[in-house]
């Protein structure tokens, strides 16, 4: 992508282009760990899509489905928040994850 | 109509300031500032100003609501001194990288340690990297001569940077002196209506303030930020013109007095050069061809123009009513002789620090840095480049 001239930018740093974060993929910060779905366990309260700062909850047809990993930094907070005893919402260690999909 | 008033620096800040009524002012008290905040909250309980005031918990807080409103899109103006202004460092530096045309009026004070309440230029100098645009006044006619013309120069399309307005604290900010006060509303009208450049309150338009800039936009956002004050030269310039022809005083970069046949220049801002001017004129009468210049304008610097009035001098005495411990010189000299160096005829140069906390500079100081420079320019010999004056040694 282009990048503009100091010329060409927006006088005092506005920034006009709304929705723009969307390329700022915060998933790469990620490290360590991720949560991972566990679809029956899910009460579809939603309290993971509303704590998520990065909106990396992947809703579809009204229902929470999983999550974005474009954009979950690992934070943690949507497992802390997931009400059930058995959570839907599982931190994993990012290796163990990368050995399965190795091993796969 | 047009009045003689008796202000002093505060009441003359003040008065300039109902008479633009910005949409909003924020402010907190601090001695020798005080008088303006005062005022104005009392100009707002008595209904002659129809801007927000506000007094939030501190000075930090104060830039940050008047960052907030210039925002928002309104006209915005504040006021304070030393530590007060200090406080506000961290948002002086995003009142400017954001380009909002905020206008302070600052009574020059002084720096703690030791705590103390007069009159030095070390606050505004302190903030002198922080992106604002700063002018200097002699007296209180100035002081409120240069609010309504910071305005003007703040909110110019093309220059839209903060302007400090600074005011020698007890000494203006405290002092009577009789002033031209104009017409409300040619002062109104001279200052015009405020246009604000994407405001946030127009929810036309979608916009966010002050996103985060990586490796890859913040050297691009701060050069636009320099080319904003490196275009108000011309600004300044132009209002200054406007404001004489409109009023009958003019404005420039500085003042010359005495300066046509001068061979020995003193250099001096704010109200020392008022005591400077008899300095002078007693030193003329005793045929010593002496001059004055007193910068107004310190940031942007006017170094071109400065150099051109000074190149030819035999020496030339500059007097910081700051210090910058360590450095090889205070600001205002080390930005003069900066500016002398490209010119192959240029005068001797030496630097005086004068009056940290209040300190007093009399007609016989001037004089003392006067037959300093006599010696100079005679001898063709500089003893002590940078030195001190009504200090016990």
């Amino acid at each position: 992508m282009k990048k503009e001239s100091w010329k060409e930018l927006t006088i005092g740093t506005i920034n006009l282009d709304a929705g723009n974060s969307v390329k700022n993929l915060t998933g790469t910060w990620r490290s360590g760990k991720s949560p991972q779905f566990v679809e029956e366990n899910c009460i579809q309260c939603f309290f993971c899509w509303l704590y998520c700062p990065h909106f990396a909850v992947r809703v579809e047809g009204g229902e929470v489905k999983g999550i974005n990993y474009d954009y979950c930094t690992g934070c943690g907070i949507c497992s802390v928040e997931c009400p059930p005893k058995d959570k839907a919402l599982v931190m994993v260690k990012e290796e163990v994850k990368l050995a399965e999909r190795s091993a796969k | 109509m047009k009045t003689l008033k008796t202000l002093n620096g505060n009441q003359a800040i003040a008065e300039a300031t109902r008479q633009i009524d910005p949409d909003v002012i924020a402010a907190y008290p601090i001695t020798p500032s005080t008088a303006i905040v005062e005022s104005i909250a009392q100009f707002k309980a008595d209904g002659l100003i129809s801007g927000e005031f506000v007094c939030p918990e501190s000075e930090h807080s104060a830039m940050s609501v008047c960052i907030g409103a210039a925002s928002a899109g309104g006209r915005v103006m504040t006021a304070t001194a030393s530590q007060g202004l200090a406080l506000m460092w961290e948002m002086l530096y995003i009142a400017a990288g954001l380009r909002l045309p905020i206008v302070a009026g600052i009574a020059n004070r002084s720096l703690s340690a030791p705590i103390n309440i007069h009159g030095d230029h070390s606050d505004t100098m302190g903030a002198r990297d922080s992106g604002w645009i700063q002018l200097y006044s002699e007296g209180c006619q100035e002081a409120y001569d240069n609010l309504i013309q910071a305005f003007r120069i703040a909110e110019h399309l093309d220059v839209r940077t903060p302007v400090l307005v600074g005011l020698d604290g007890f000494i203006i900010s405290h002092s009577m002196e009789v002033i031209q006060v104009e017409d409300d509303d040619e002062v109104k009208k001279f200052v015009g209506e405020y246009k604000p450049v994407y405001p946030l309150l127009d929810t036309s338009r979608k916009l966010t303030v002050g996103p985060i800039d990586f490796t890859d936009y913040y050297f691009e956002h701060k050069r636009g930020q320099i080319e904003g004050i490196e275009n108000a030269p011309r600004v300044i310039e132009a209002v200054g013109k406007e404001f004489g022809q409109k009023f009958g005083r003019e404005y420039g970069f500085f003042e010359e007095y005495k300066m046509n046949d001068a061979e020995l220049c003193i250099v001096v801002m704010s109200s020392a050069a008022g005591t400077c001017k008899d300095a002078v004129d007693e030193l003329r009468s005793e045929g010593k061809r002496i001059g004055l210049l007193k910068p107004r304008v310190f940031r942007p610097f006017p170094h071109q123009k400065i150099a051109e009035a000074l190149k030819k001098m035999k020496a030339v005495a500059v007097l910081d009513r700051s210090s910058s411990p360590g450095a090889f010189g205070a600001p205002l000299f080390t930005e003069i002789r900066s500016a002398l160096y490209d010119y192959s005829q240029r005068p001797k140069i030496v630097n005086y620090v004068y009056g940290l906390g209040g300190r007093d500079i009399m007609v016989e100081h001037f004089k003392e840095v006067a037959s300093k420079l006599e010696r100079i320019a005679e001898t063709g010999k500089i003893e002590e480049i940078c030195g001190y004056i009504n200090l016990r040694e």
